[in-house]
């Protein structure tokens, strides 16, 4: 079976790359520090978005790219976390910090029972089981009016004062997303990682070779759903509003399209992905409305001829040019 | 240069430049320039439709007075909600933020309104909904600066529907409804009056929004023996809902009054008998034979080929109201508290609406509103047409404003209904 | 007790429309192994294209048959022009459907303007009859004898003709039946067809009751997904089961539990799902 995640073309332990890599991470790190003192108000919230929507893209990559699962029910994930932030602080009268902390939990609890069910299946069959999960949450949610407001879905009490700001939120957003990105990198150059490389690559061998296969997937899942959930939380402060949207398909359509598009098994892809597709959005927007054809499109074009991703394919690029030399 | 890290810049300078584009330079702004409005509406996803109808309503307007008002252009920039929150209040930000409007205007669904008047509760922009119906929105959890010009309350409406049922002579009705705040107000509105005025309801059907199949439901209401049914559709669930009554053979056996979104055009356009004779109460009646009403659906039929619903009606006498404000002011919206103030005041007696409006002291207009019934015209195109009329129904009702707004609000839960 | 019969009626003649669109749905996913997620956008075009033509000719029949046809080039557009390019890879074979499916509704949209549309019914087929101890509308009878017909049609196709032999041959054993000097493409582009139209045919009849609008397409797709993966990929028999049960569930399961509305199709998919993956009737091929 051709997964997505045998497209990825990561291989940055070479000392050389890994030196280029920290040099280019480190101007990337720069340049979305000085990006909001250039930026007027409006586009600092999208670069926010984008940086949040990244996470999501991560969580959704730490699967499919490094265990080979592909998920559509991560937007549920996310947008439960936010649900569960915004309900704290709004029907409970609690703190914010406490409710997107129990946002975050309430979204690895949703992967671990998510998990449960799903790593006993592969391939198309954890496409369609997660897309079924996810279309439970929304349901509970649509449903649910009591507690989830239905379909008009719960306002917020407002961020914090001090995030009023676009760019004091910006900051506290990527003062969140930089060590978490890192602590995702980590994850997935571990040996846990590589583990779940081989599981990608092939069951059966990393069984003989005497690795817990379900076990191995079970942690990934969750961890999975743990990123998830730190970016809904996030988007809980950024919206400050949420609805059975935040839980859709659509939000996990569009995820798994920015991991790919940023390249699958890549994990800073993502960032790229994000930024793509919401910039995409925010400048066809501009000229058409016919954005649904556009993403459409853009789908098409990259399962046709970039299945592995714009980072993805700079890496298979590099990586030729690098054999000629 | 190391590649990688060249891609790591090229990937960013890509992003920047893309969002570079976007940096529309803002003119030096005066009371000479022009007015600038944000108009939202669903122009993709489920409810497009409307959503066209919408815009076409207001530009509608804004083009009759040549977009020009108090001696200031008007430009007007439209966004697409895409029938989703998120991405209304994506939108509602770069219209306030970075386009730099007056004030902002439209959204469909209900979810989509609320979102953003949670947005401008926050920095105080005007926002106009003459659509979205949510109740506490001028109720319990009234924003200042948001207002309903053309608009009404969800719940406003089905009261006078049901005071009017009860004069018919009927007592027990079941009733059927999408299950949502949109749903529950309505059926709430509708259900407090009937049993307050010594009706029954027998039972109340929630389904999901779109459902596809209603013949179980239909199934059981059939058995109920009601006297009268109450259906609270939009849309496609409003079409499926007339045409599978009909075709179960419910028609004409059990008399059947509808929200006013249920017998809406945008519903009835393209259906045939299946909605002749459903009754419903509404603040606009496009078959009504008022000269101001008339002229106004004959132009809109010649401009668009149709003939306007609850959509482009609303949006248009929106759009008339606040404009009658404006020029009240002298053009100088830049003067939020004043602007709101005056539009507050302001009446309109003129509209295509056929009869004079104005505001109660929460921004929710006060209506004549008509009893409407659904007939075939000379065209053979099916249209409301006044039954009968209610003088100056306020989304109070009969009640008082501060008694009214101890009562939580409806839900599926409470219905506000009398215990006999 | 006639309340019953009428619920029952209710289930099996949407389970009848849900059997048309899901067979083929479950023809594409079982023989070509494609997850095609622009089922649902080929079955609202297909209806729209049928309705447009109901309008025109004023034939119930031209329409259905208008929407096959049409659905079915689409269909070869869709395997010619773009899956071929991603043969074999299974996930880009279902994001490019997924791509394809936000395309055509948007061009769904823009064509006949998102309004809701009902496809008229020929007059022979309005009304009510009666069935048992119940009044039943004539029309949703006539679509529980279609999803029979196609039902027997397939069955008869598949395993009782020579197409149906080469299907079978092909997925067992495609370089066999290759080296047998059968196109096994054109087999497979035949069989893309014949299920795309079905979603085409679902369109035109089902577009009748139970109208065509922006998002018919999800709500048929994600009914058909339930179909295909509670009864299994590939089998017909699998399919009708599915259909059945699906149909069932949510008619009676609405009257019964009107608070799991939203439970009743994918609570029992999603444990399908976990605890056999390859659906009730399902085998690993």
């Amino acid at each position: 079976m051709s997964m997505l995640g045998s497209l990825s073309a990561s291989n940055l332990d070479s000392p050389r790359s890994r030196k280029g890599l920290l040099l280019s991470l480190a101007l990337g790190a720069l340049a979305l520090v000085i990006l909001p003192m250039i930026l007027p108000g409006y586009q600092i919230s999208i670069v926010t978005q984008i940086l949040i929507f990244a996470l999501l893209a991560m969580s959704i990559d730490v699967l499919a790219g490094y265990a080979g699962r592909t998920s559509l029910g991560h937007g549920a994930i996310f947008g439960l976390s936010t649900y569960v932030a915004i309900y704290w602080s709004t029907t409970m009268g609690g703190h914010i910090w406490v409710g997107l902390l129990l946002g975050i939990v309430a979204a690895t609890i949703l992967a671990a029972i998510f998990a449960i069910l799903a790593i006993r299946t592969s391939g198309v069959y954890f496409l369609l089981l997660t897309l079924a999960l996810g279309m439970i949450v929304w349901g509970v949610c649509q449903r649910w009016t009591s507690v989830t407001g239905g379909e008009n879905g719960m306002r917020g009490a407002g961020r914090p004062a001090f995030l009023i700001d676009h760019a004091h939120f910006y900051f506290a957003v990527l003062l969140i997303i930089i060590p978490v990105t890192w602590s995702l990198w980590r994850l997935v150059h571990s040996p846990f990682g590589w583990a779940l490389r081989g599981i990608r690559d092939s069951e059966s061998r990393m069984r003989s070779l005497g690795y817990n296969v379900q076990l191995h997937l079970f942690i990934a899942f969750v961890l999975s759903g743990f990123y998830a959930g730190i970016a809904g939380a996030l988007y809980a402060v950024f919206n400050d509003f949420v609805s059975p949207s935040t839980v859709q398909l659509s939000l996990s359509v569009s995820g798994l399209l920015m991991a790919i598009t940023g390249g699958i098994g890549t994990l800073l892809g993502s960032f790229v992905g994000a930024a793509a597709i919401t910039s995409l959005e925010n400048i066809v927007s501009i000229f058409t409305e016919r954005w649904p054809s556009v993403l459409g499109l853009t789908f098409i074009f990259i399962m046709i001829f970039a299945p592995e991703g714009i980072v993805g394919r700079v890496q298979l690029l590099l990586a030729r040019k690098h054999q000629q030399s | 240069m190391d590649r990688r890290h060249f891609l790591k810049n090229t990937g960013i300078a890509a992003v920047s430049s893309g969002l570079g584009t976007l940096a529309i330079p803002m003119a030096a702004r005066s009371e000479t320039a022009p007015i600038r409005i944000g108009l939202m509406a669903p122009l993709t996803g489920v409810v497009a439709a409307g959503g066209r109808e919408l815009v076409d309503g207001f530009t509608m307007f804004w083009d009759s007075i040549g977009n020009e008002i108090a001696g200031r252009k008007v430009e007007i920039i439209i966004e697409d909600d895409a029938a989703n929150p998120d991405t209304a209040l994506q939108k509602a930000r770069r219209l306030v933020e970075q386009s730099k409007v007056d004030f902002l205007f439209g959204n469909l669904l209900a979810n989509t309104g609320i979102a953003v008047a949670n947005y401008v509760k926050g920095n105080g922009e005007p926002y106009f909904i003459p659509v979205i119906a949510a109740d506490d929105l001028t109720q319990r959890g009234r924003i200042p600066n948001v207002i309903r010009a053309g608009g009404y309350t969800a719940s406003q409406f089905p009261r006078v529907l049901a005071d009017w049922a009860l004069k018919q002579g009927y007592r027990k009705v079941a009733m059927i409804s999408q299950d949502y705040a949109f749903g529950h107000e309505q059926c709430g509105g509708f259900a407090q009056t009937f049993t307050e005025g010594g009706g029954k309801v027998l039972q109340e059907f929630w389904h999901p929004l779109n459902t596809s199949d209603f013949s179980p439901y239909l199934g059981q209401i059939a058995g109920l023996g009601a006297d009268v049914i109450f259906a609270m559709e939009t849309g496609s669930d409003s079409n499926r809902f007339l045409q599978q009554f009909a075709s179960f053979g419910l028609k004409g056996q059990i008399p059947l009054l509808g929200a006013q979104n249920s017998t809406d055009q945008s519903v009835i356009r393209t259906l045939g008998p299946e909605c002749e004779g459903v009754i419903s109460a509404a603040q606009f009646c496009e078959g009504s034979d008022n000269p101001a009403t008339q002229a106004f659906v004959k132009a809109y039929n010649a401009k668009f080929g149709k003939i306007p619903s609850l959509y482009g009606f609303s949006h248009y006498v929106g759009a008339m109201w606040v404009a009658k404000a404006i020029t009240a002011i002298g053009g100088k919206v830049e003067d939020r508290e004043l602007f709101l103030k005056t539009v507050l005041k302001t009446e309109l007696p003129d509209s295509p609406l056929g009869t004079p409006v104005k505001f109660d002291a929460y921004g929710n207009p006060i209506y004549d509103v008509f009893i409407r019934k659904v007939v075939k015209n000379a065209e053979g195109k099916y249209w409301n047409v006044p039954v009968t009329t209610y003088k100056g129904v306020s989304q109070f009702w009969n009640y008082d404003p501060e008694t009214y707004m101890k009562q939580p609000p409806y839900t599926r839960d409470f219905q506000g209904i009398k215990k006999a | 007790m006639s309340l019953n019969l009428f619920q029952l009626l209710n289930g099996l003649t949407f389970a009848a429309l849900l059997f048309i669109v899901a067979s083929g749905f479950t023809l594409i996913f079982g023989l070509l192994r494609i997850v095609n997620l622009a089922h649902g956008a080929l079955y609202l075009f297909g209806g729209l294209v049928g309705y447009s033509t109901v309008k025109l000719t004023g034939s119930f029949l031209i329409g259905a048959l208008a929407s096959m046809a049409f659905v079915a080039i689409l269909g070869v557009a869709l395997d010619k022009g773009l899956l071929r390019f991603v043969r074999g890879a299974e996930l880009r074979q279902v994001l490019l459907t997924l791509g394809v499916a936000f395309l055509l509704n948007d061009i769904a949209l823009v064509i006949w303007g998102g309004d809701t549309y009902t496809v008229p019914v020929p007059e022979a087929l309005m009304g009510a009859m009666r069935v048992g101890s119940v009044f039943y509308p004539k029309y949703r009878m006539f679509v529980l004898g279609l999803g029979v017909f196609v039902f027997i049609a397939l069955w008869l196709l598949i395993n009782h003709t020579r197409l149906g032999a080469l299907i079978r041959a092909g997925v067992d054993d495609p370089e066999t039946t290759e080296a047998m000097g059968i196109n096994i493409r054109m087999v497979f582009l035949g069989t893309f067809m014949l299920g795309a139209s079905l979603a085409g045919l679902g369109g035109a009849v089902g577009g009748a009751f139970l109208t065509l609008h922006p998002g018919a397409d999800a709500e048929i797709l994600v009914f058909s997904l339930a179909v295909v993966i509670i009864g299994g990929r590939g089998s017909l028999v699998g399919a009708a089961t599915g259909a059945l049960l699906v149909g069932l569930l949510n008619s009676i399961g609405q009257v019964v539990f009107p608070e799991l509305a939203y439970f009743i199709i994918f609570g029992p998919m999603a444990l399908i799902l976990a605890f056999r993956p390859l659906g009730l009737f399902g085998r690993t091929a």
